[in-house]
Protein backbone atom coordinates (compact mmCIF):
# COMPACT_ATOMS: atom_id res chain seq x y z
CA UNK A 1 0.00 0.00 0.00
CA UNK A 2 1.48 3.44 -0.89
CA UNK A 3 2.45 5.67 2.03
CA UNK A 4 -0.04 8.44 1.30
CA UNK A 5 -3.02 6.05 1.46
CA UNK A 6 -3.62 6.56 5.16
CA UNK A 7 -6.18 9.32 4.92
CA UNK A 8 -8.93 6.96 3.82
CA UNK A 9 -12.23 8.21 5.20
CA UNK A 10 -13.16 5.07 7.11
CA UNK A 11 -15.46 6.10 9.93
CA UNK A 12 -15.86 2.58 11.32
CA UNK A 13 -13.25 -0.17 11.93
CA UNK A 14 -12.06 -1.85 8.74
CA UNK A 15 -11.71 -5.40 9.99
CA UNK A 16 -14.61 -7.69 9.06
CA UNK A 17 -15.84 -10.57 11.22
CA UNK A 18 -18.75 -11.45 8.98
CA UNK A 19 -18.15 -13.29 5.71
CA UNK A 20 -20.10 -12.72 2.51
CA UNK A 21 -22.23 -15.49 1.02
CA UNK A 22 -24.73 -15.64 3.87
CA UNK A 23 -28.41 -16.22 3.17
CA UNK A 24 -29.99 -13.02 4.51
CA UNK A 25 -32.63 -11.35 2.35
CA UNK A 26 -31.72 -8.45 0.05
CA UNK A 27 -31.15 -5.26 2.04
CA UNK A 28 -31.25 -6.99 5.45
CA UNK A 29 -30.84 -4.66 8.44
CA UNK A 30 -30.07 -7.46 10.91
CA UNK A 31 -26.87 -8.51 9.09
CA UNK A 32 -25.67 -4.91 9.24
CA UNK A 33 -26.38 -4.88 12.98
CA UNK A 34 -24.21 -7.99 13.49
CA UNK A 35 -21.49 -6.61 11.22
CA UNK A 36 -21.22 -3.37 13.22
CA UNK A 37 -21.44 -5.08 16.63
CA UNK A 38 -18.56 -7.40 15.75
CA UNK A 39 -16.51 -4.53 14.30
CA UNK A 40 -16.88 -2.81 17.66
CA UNK A 41 -16.12 -5.86 19.81
CA UNK A 42 -13.32 -7.52 17.85
CA UNK A 43 -12.27 -11.14 17.63
CA UNK A 44 -12.32 -12.06 21.33
CA UNK A 45 -16.07 -12.50 21.27
CA UNK A 46 -18.50 -15.36 21.51
CA UNK A 47 -22.03 -14.86 20.21
CA UNK A 48 -25.08 -16.76 21.38
CA UNK A 49 -28.02 -16.76 18.97
CA UNK A 50 -31.52 -18.15 19.64
CA UNK A 51 -34.11 -19.03 17.01
CA UNK A 52 -34.32 -15.88 14.92
CA UNK A 53 -33.37 -14.61 11.49
CA UNK A 54 -29.77 -14.83 12.60
CA UNK A 55 -30.15 -18.56 13.21
CA UNK A 56 -30.67 -19.05 9.47
CA UNK A 57 -28.51 -16.27 8.03
CA UNK A 58 -25.25 -18.30 8.36
CA UNK A 59 -26.75 -20.94 6.07
CA UNK A 60 -27.12 -24.69 6.47
CA UNK A 61 -24.62 -27.00 8.15
CA UNK A 62 -21.60 -27.03 7.67
CA UNK A 63 -21.54 -23.31 6.83
CA UNK A 64 -20.70 -20.45 9.12
CA UNK A 65 -20.62 -16.77 8.31
CA UNK A 66 -18.99 -15.31 11.41
CA UNK A 67 -15.28 -15.41 12.14
CA UNK A 68 -16.02 -15.67 15.86
CA UNK A 69 -17.65 -18.61 17.71
CA UNK A 70 -21.43 -18.61 17.48
CA UNK A 71 -23.58 -20.82 19.71
CA UNK A 72 -27.14 -21.76 18.86
CA UNK A 73 -29.48 -21.70 21.80
CA UNK A 74 -33.19 -22.46 22.33
CA UNK A 75 -35.63 -19.59 21.74
CA UNK A 76 -36.26 -18.68 25.36
CA UNK A 77 -32.74 -19.27 26.64
CA UNK A 78 -30.47 -16.50 25.35
CA UNK A 79 -30.13 -14.98 28.83
CA UNK A 80 -29.37 -18.36 30.40
CA UNK A 81 -26.95 -19.21 27.60
CA UNK A 82 -24.87 -16.03 27.98
CA UNK A 83 -24.85 -16.55 31.75
CA UNK A 84 -23.36 -20.02 31.30
CA UNK A 85 -20.86 -18.87 28.69
CA UNK A 86 -19.73 -16.00 30.91
CA UNK A 87 -19.22 -18.18 33.98
CA UNK A 88 -17.36 -20.80 31.92
CA UNK A 89 -15.13 -18.13 30.35
CA UNK A 90 -14.30 -16.74 33.78
CA UNK A 91 -13.38 -20.20 35.08
CA UNK A 92 -11.09 -20.65 32.06
CA UNK A 93 -9.47 -17.31 32.89
CA UNK A 94 -10.82 -15.58 29.79
CA UNK A 95 -12.31 -12.58 31.56
CA UNK A 96 -11.45 -10.34 28.59
CA UNK A 97 -13.58 -12.32 26.17
CA UNK A 98 -16.87 -10.60 25.31
CA UNK A 99 -19.99 -12.72 25.70
CA UNK A 100 -22.82 -11.50 23.49
CA UNK A 101 -26.42 -12.62 23.27
CA UNK A 102 -27.75 -11.64 19.87
CA UNK A 103 -31.50 -12.14 19.73
CA UNK A 104 -34.35 -10.81 17.66
CA UNK A 105 -37.30 -8.92 19.05
CA UNK A 106 -39.49 -12.03 19.35
CA UNK A 107 -36.74 -13.80 21.27
CA UNK A 108 -36.35 -10.75 23.51
CA UNK A 109 -39.65 -8.95 23.97
CA UNK A 110 -41.87 -12.05 24.06
CA UNK A 111 -40.25 -15.47 24.39
CA UNK A 112 -36.90 -14.68 25.99
CA UNK A 113 -37.99 -11.89 28.33
CA UNK A 114 -37.74 -13.84 31.57
CA UNK A 115 -34.32 -15.26 30.81
CA UNK A 116 -33.10 -11.81 29.72
CA UNK A 117 -34.41 -10.21 32.88
CA UNK A 118 -32.82 -12.96 35.00
CA UNK A 119 -29.41 -12.59 33.34
CA UNK A 120 -29.50 -8.81 33.79
CA UNK A 121 -30.57 -9.17 37.43
CA UNK A 122 -27.74 -11.62 38.23
CA UNK A 123 -25.33 -8.93 37.04
CA UNK A 124 -23.04 -10.94 34.75
CA UNK A 125 -20.57 -9.12 32.56
CA UNK A 126 -22.45 -9.78 29.32
CA UNK A 127 -23.85 -7.96 26.31
CA UNK A 128 -27.41 -8.57 25.25
CA UNK A 129 -28.03 -7.19 21.79
CA UNK A 130 -31.64 -7.12 20.61
CA UNK A 131 -31.89 -6.53 16.89
CA UNK A 132 -35.36 -5.20 16.54
CA UNK A 133 -37.03 -5.88 13.19
CA UNK A 134 -40.44 -5.46 14.78
CA UNK A 135 -41.87 -8.91 14.19
CA UNK A 136 -41.18 -12.62 13.76
CA UNK A 137 -39.68 -12.07 10.30
CA UNK A 138 -37.85 -15.40 10.04
CA UNK A 139 -41.06 -17.44 10.29
CA UNK A 140 -43.03 -15.25 7.89
CA UNK A 141 -43.83 -11.87 9.44
CA UNK A 142 -45.94 -12.54 12.53
CA UNK A 143 -46.74 -9.87 15.09
CA UNK A 144 -44.48 -9.58 18.14
CA UNK A 145 -44.66 -7.43 21.27
CA UNK A 146 -42.20 -5.10 19.59
CA UNK A 147 -44.32 -4.53 16.46
CA UNK A 148 -45.50 -0.89 16.43
CA UNK A 149 -49.11 0.27 16.45
CA UNK A 150 -50.73 0.19 13.05
CA UNK A 151 -48.50 -2.41 11.40
CA UNK A 152 -49.93 -5.12 9.23
CA UNK A 153 -48.43 -8.58 9.73
CA UNK A 154 -49.62 -12.04 8.72
CA UNK A 155 -51.22 -12.49 12.16
CA UNK A 156 -52.72 -8.99 12.14
CA UNK A 157 -53.95 -8.94 8.54
CA UNK A 158 -55.81 -5.99 7.10
CA UNK A 159 -58.91 -7.02 5.20
CA UNK A 160 -62.41 -5.58 5.45
CA UNK A 161 -62.25 -5.74 9.27
CA UNK A 162 -58.99 -3.67 9.44
CA UNK A 163 -57.38 -6.00 11.93
CA UNK A 164 -53.98 -4.25 12.10
CA UNK A 165 -51.99 -4.24 15.36
CA UNK A 166 -53.88 -1.93 17.72
CA UNK A 167 -51.44 -2.15 20.63
CA UNK A 168 -48.43 0.11 21.11
CA UNK A 169 -44.87 -1.17 20.76
CA UNK A 170 -43.33 -2.70 23.87
CA UNK A 171 -39.87 -1.11 24.12
CA UNK A 172 -37.58 -3.58 25.88
CA UNK A 173 -34.83 -0.96 26.35
CA UNK A 174 -37.26 1.07 28.47
CA UNK A 175 -38.04 -2.05 30.53
CA UNK A 176 -34.34 -2.65 31.08
CA UNK A 177 -33.88 0.95 32.17
CA UNK A 178 -36.70 0.51 34.67
CA UNK A 179 -35.01 -2.64 35.95
CA UNK A 180 -31.82 -0.67 36.63
CA UNK A 181 -29.49 -2.38 34.17
CA UNK A 182 -26.14 -0.51 34.35
CA UNK A 183 -25.93 0.19 30.62
CA UNK A 184 -28.90 0.49 28.27
CA UNK A 185 -28.80 2.03 24.80
CA UNK A 186 -30.75 2.14 21.58
CA UNK A 187 -29.09 2.37 18.19
CA UNK A 188 -29.90 1.80 14.56
CA UNK A 189 -28.08 0.70 11.43
CA UNK A 190 -28.27 4.11 9.72
CA UNK A 191 -25.84 5.49 12.31
CA UNK A 192 -23.05 2.89 12.55
CA UNK A 193 -20.59 5.34 14.14
CA UNK A 194 -23.07 5.98 16.96
CA UNK A 195 -23.79 2.25 17.31
CA UNK A 196 -20.09 1.37 17.53
CA UNK A 197 -19.39 4.18 19.99
CA UNK A 198 -22.19 2.91 22.23
CA UNK A 199 -20.81 -0.63 22.21
CA UNK A 200 -17.31 0.65 22.98
CA UNK A 201 -18.75 2.68 25.87
CA UNK A 202 -20.69 -0.36 27.09
CA UNK A 203 -17.52 -2.46 27.07
CA UNK A 204 -16.05 -0.25 29.80
CA UNK A 205 -18.80 -1.33 32.20
CA UNK A 206 -18.17 -4.65 33.96
CA UNK A 207 -21.80 -5.62 34.26
CA UNK A 208 -24.82 -6.46 32.13
CA UNK A 209 -25.32 -4.32 29.04
CA UNK A 210 -28.45 -4.13 26.93
CA UNK A 211 -28.50 -2.56 23.48
CA UNK A 212 -31.56 -2.46 21.23
CA UNK A 213 -30.77 -1.99 17.54
CA UNK A 214 -33.56 -1.12 15.13
CA UNK A 215 -32.95 -3.23 12.00
CA UNK A 216 -35.40 -2.42 9.20
CA UNK A 217 -36.66 -5.49 7.33
CA UNK A 218 -37.64 -4.99 3.66
CA UNK A 219 -39.36 -8.40 3.62
CA UNK A 220 -41.58 -7.78 6.62
CA UNK A 221 -42.09 -4.04 6.49
CA UNK A 222 -42.88 -4.18 2.76
CA UNK A 223 -40.56 -1.53 1.38
CA UNK A 224 -38.02 -1.61 -1.50
CA UNK A 225 -34.73 -3.25 -0.53
CA UNK A 226 -32.62 -0.16 -1.23
CA UNK A 227 -34.50 1.88 1.41
CA UNK A 228 -33.21 0.02 4.51
CA UNK A 229 -30.81 2.74 5.63
CA UNK A 230 -33.15 5.55 4.62
CA UNK A 231 -36.03 4.12 6.68
CA UNK A 232 -33.73 3.43 9.61
CA UNK A 233 -32.74 7.11 9.52
CA UNK A 234 -36.37 8.20 9.19
CA UNK A 235 -37.32 6.14 12.26
CA UNK A 236 -34.97 8.30 14.32
CA UNK A 237 -35.94 11.58 12.67
CA UNK A 238 -39.66 10.93 13.17
CA UNK A 239 -39.21 10.01 16.85
CA UNK A 240 -40.56 6.52 16.19
CA UNK A 241 -37.29 5.08 17.49
CA UNK A 242 -35.48 7.62 19.71
CA UNK A 243 -31.78 6.99 20.21
CA UNK A 244 -30.57 7.18 23.78
CA UNK A 245 -27.83 6.01 26.08
CA UNK A 246 -28.39 5.25 29.77
CA UNK A 247 -25.35 4.63 31.93
CA UNK A 248 -24.51 5.20 35.59
CA UNK A 249 -28.08 6.32 36.22
CA UNK A 250 -27.91 9.10 33.63
CA UNK A 251 -30.00 9.21 30.48
CA UNK A 252 -28.83 11.03 27.37
CA UNK A 253 -31.26 11.31 24.46
CA UNK A 254 -29.85 12.06 21.00
CA UNK A 255 -31.88 14.77 19.32
CA UNK A 256 -31.91 14.40 15.54
CA UNK A 257 -30.78 17.49 13.65
CA UNK A 258 -33.71 17.13 11.26
CA UNK A 259 -37.17 16.03 12.33
CA UNK A 260 -39.99 14.64 10.20
CA UNK A 261 -43.57 13.67 11.00
CA UNK A 262 -44.91 10.16 11.57
CA UNK A 263 -46.93 10.63 8.38
CA UNK A 264 -43.64 10.84 6.42
CA UNK A 265 -42.33 7.70 8.14
CA UNK A 266 -45.41 5.51 7.66
CA UNK A 267 -46.04 6.58 4.07
CA UNK A 268 -42.86 4.85 2.81
CA UNK A 269 -43.74 1.41 4.25
CA UNK A 270 -46.56 -0.71 2.91
CA UNK A 271 -47.15 -2.33 6.32
CA UNK A 272 -48.78 1.00 7.27
CA UNK A 273 -50.52 1.71 3.94
CA UNK A 274 -54.05 1.11 5.32
CA UNK A 275 -53.75 3.73 8.11
CA UNK A 276 -56.16 6.65 7.90
CA UNK A 277 -55.61 10.15 9.32
CA UNK A 278 -56.99 9.19 12.73
CA UNK A 279 -54.73 6.13 13.07
CA UNK A 280 -51.69 8.20 12.13
CA UNK A 281 -52.57 10.87 14.67
CA UNK A 282 -52.99 8.13 17.34
CA UNK A 283 -49.50 6.92 16.51
CA UNK A 284 -48.13 10.47 16.43
CA UNK A 285 -49.52 11.28 19.88
CA UNK A 286 -48.12 8.05 21.37
CA UNK A 287 -44.71 8.84 19.86
CA UNK A 288 -44.82 12.44 21.13
CA UNK A 289 -45.78 11.24 24.62
CA UNK A 290 -42.92 8.75 24.73
CA UNK A 291 -40.44 11.37 23.54
CA UNK A 292 -41.69 13.76 26.22
CA UNK A 293 -41.29 11.06 28.91
CA UNK A 294 -37.74 10.36 27.77
CA UNK A 295 -36.79 14.04 27.76
CA UNK A 296 -38.34 14.48 31.23
CA UNK A 297 -36.33 11.51 32.44
CA UNK A 298 -33.19 12.97 30.89
CA UNK A 299 -33.78 16.25 32.73
CA UNK A 300 -34.41 14.45 36.05
CA UNK A 301 -31.34 12.22 35.83
CA UNK A 302 -28.97 14.98 34.71
CA UNK A 303 -29.52 16.60 38.11
CA UNK A 304 -30.39 19.98 36.56
CA UNK B 1 -14.92 -37.05 24.70
CA UNK B 2 -18.35 -36.01 23.49
CA UNK B 3 -18.38 -34.65 19.96
CA UNK B 4 -20.46 -31.60 19.15
CA UNK B 5 -21.55 -30.61 15.65
CA UNK B 6 -19.31 -27.79 14.50
CA UNK B 7 -19.85 -25.73 11.35
CA UNK B 8 -16.55 -24.52 10.00
CA UNK B 9 -16.95 -23.97 6.28
CA UNK B 10 -17.03 -20.27 5.48
CA UNK B 11 -20.19 -19.10 3.75
CA UNK B 12 -17.85 -17.71 1.08
CA UNK B 13 -18.39 -21.01 -0.73
CA UNK B 14 -21.97 -19.90 -1.45
CA UNK B 15 -22.05 -17.45 -4.32
CA UNK B 16 -25.20 -15.37 -4.08
CA UNK B 17 -24.87 -13.71 -7.48
CA UNK B 18 -27.89 -15.58 -8.87
CA UNK B 19 -30.10 -13.65 -6.42
CA UNK B 20 -29.45 -10.46 -8.34
CA UNK B 21 -31.89 -8.76 -10.68
CA UNK B 22 -30.22 -5.35 -10.71
CA UNK B 23 -26.45 -4.96 -10.74
CA UNK B 24 -24.70 -1.92 -9.26
CA UNK B 25 -22.15 -0.18 -11.47
CA UNK B 26 -19.83 2.45 -10.04
CA UNK B 27 -18.89 5.43 -12.21
CA UNK B 28 -15.31 5.81 -10.95
CA UNK B 29 -14.98 9.13 -12.76
CA UNK B 30 -17.40 10.57 -10.19
CA UNK B 31 -16.57 8.40 -7.14
CA UNK B 32 -14.95 10.39 -4.31
CA UNK B 33 -14.01 7.22 -2.28
CA UNK B 34 -16.13 8.20 0.71
CA UNK B 35 -16.75 4.47 1.38
CA UNK B 36 -20.37 5.01 2.37
CA UNK B 37 -21.35 2.13 0.03
CA UNK B 38 -18.83 -0.13 1.78
CA UNK B 39 -20.12 0.95 5.18
CA UNK B 40 -23.75 0.11 4.44
CA UNK B 41 -23.36 -3.11 2.41
CA UNK B 42 -25.27 -5.88 4.24
CA UNK B 43 -23.60 -8.59 2.17
CA UNK B 44 -19.98 -7.50 2.64
CA UNK B 45 -19.89 -7.52 -1.14
CA UNK B 46 -17.92 -4.28 -1.43
CA UNK B 47 -14.19 -4.75 -1.10
CA UNK B 48 -11.53 -2.08 -0.86
CA UNK B 49 -9.02 -2.09 -3.69
CA UNK B 50 -5.54 -0.63 -3.50
CA UNK B 51 -5.20 -0.68 -7.27
CA UNK B 52 -4.13 2.65 -8.75
CA UNK B 53 -5.45 1.82 -12.22
CA UNK B 54 -9.02 2.71 -11.31
CA UNK B 55 -10.36 5.89 -12.90
CA UNK B 56 -10.85 8.83 -10.54
CA UNK B 57 -12.21 12.40 -10.68
CA UNK B 58 -8.92 14.05 -9.63
CA UNK B 59 -5.33 13.55 -8.50
CA UNK B 60 -6.08 13.56 -4.79
CA UNK B 61 -8.80 10.93 -5.07
CA UNK B 62 -6.55 8.82 -7.32
CA UNK B 63 -4.22 8.19 -4.37
CA UNK B 64 -7.03 6.71 -2.26
CA UNK B 65 -8.24 3.15 -2.22
CA UNK B 66 -11.43 2.48 -4.15
CA UNK B 67 -14.60 0.47 -3.41
CA UNK B 68 -14.98 -2.50 -5.75
CA UNK B 69 -18.17 -4.54 -5.92
CA UNK B 70 -17.67 -8.28 -5.61
CA UNK B 71 -20.27 -9.59 -8.04
CA UNK B 72 -19.95 -13.14 -6.66
CA UNK B 73 -21.75 -12.04 -3.50
CA UNK B 74 -23.72 -8.87 -4.37
CA UNK B 75 -27.45 -9.60 -4.13
CA UNK B 76 -28.38 -6.34 -5.83
CA UNK B 77 -30.34 -4.77 -2.98
CA UNK B 78 -29.40 -1.27 -4.15
CA UNK B 79 -28.50 0.27 -0.77
CA UNK B 80 -25.16 1.47 -2.22
CA UNK B 81 -26.91 3.30 -5.08
CA UNK B 82 -29.48 4.80 -2.71
CA UNK B 83 -26.94 6.04 -0.17
CA UNK B 84 -24.19 7.26 -2.53
CA UNK B 85 -23.83 11.02 -1.93
CA UNK B 86 -22.35 11.56 -5.41
CA UNK B 87 -25.01 9.51 -7.22
CA UNK B 88 -22.32 7.55 -8.98
CA UNK B 89 -23.73 4.04 -8.46
CA UNK B 90 -26.24 3.02 -11.07
CA UNK B 91 -28.43 -0.10 -10.85
CA UNK B 92 -28.68 -1.80 -14.23
CA UNK B 93 -30.62 -4.91 -15.26
CA UNK B 94 -28.50 -8.06 -15.34
CA UNK B 95 -29.73 -8.84 -18.86
CA UNK B 96 -27.67 -5.89 -20.14
CA UNK B 97 -24.46 -7.85 -19.52
CA UNK B 98 -21.21 -6.71 -17.95
CA UNK B 99 -19.47 -3.81 -19.71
Amino acid sequence: MPEEVNDMPFSIPREEFMEPGHTACHGCGATLAMRYVLKALGKDTVVSVPASCWAVIPGAMPNRTLNVPMVYTPFAATGASITGLRVAMDILGKEDCNVVGFAGDGGTADIGLQSLSGAMERGHNVFYIMYDNEGYMNTGVQRSGSTPYGAETTTTPVRAERNFKHQQKKVVADLMMAQGVPYVATATVAYPEDLIRKIVNAKKIAGPKFIQILSPCPTGWYFPTEKTIEISRMAVQSGMFPLYEYSNGKLRVTKPSKTISIRDYVSVQDRFMHLDEEDVSNLQSAVDQRMKNLLDRERETSGA
Amino acid sequence: MMRVPLADVSSRVNHTDSWRILRPEIDYGKCIRCMICWKFCPDNAITVSESEDIKSPNERVARLEAPVIDLDYCKGCGICANECPEDCVEMVYESRGVN
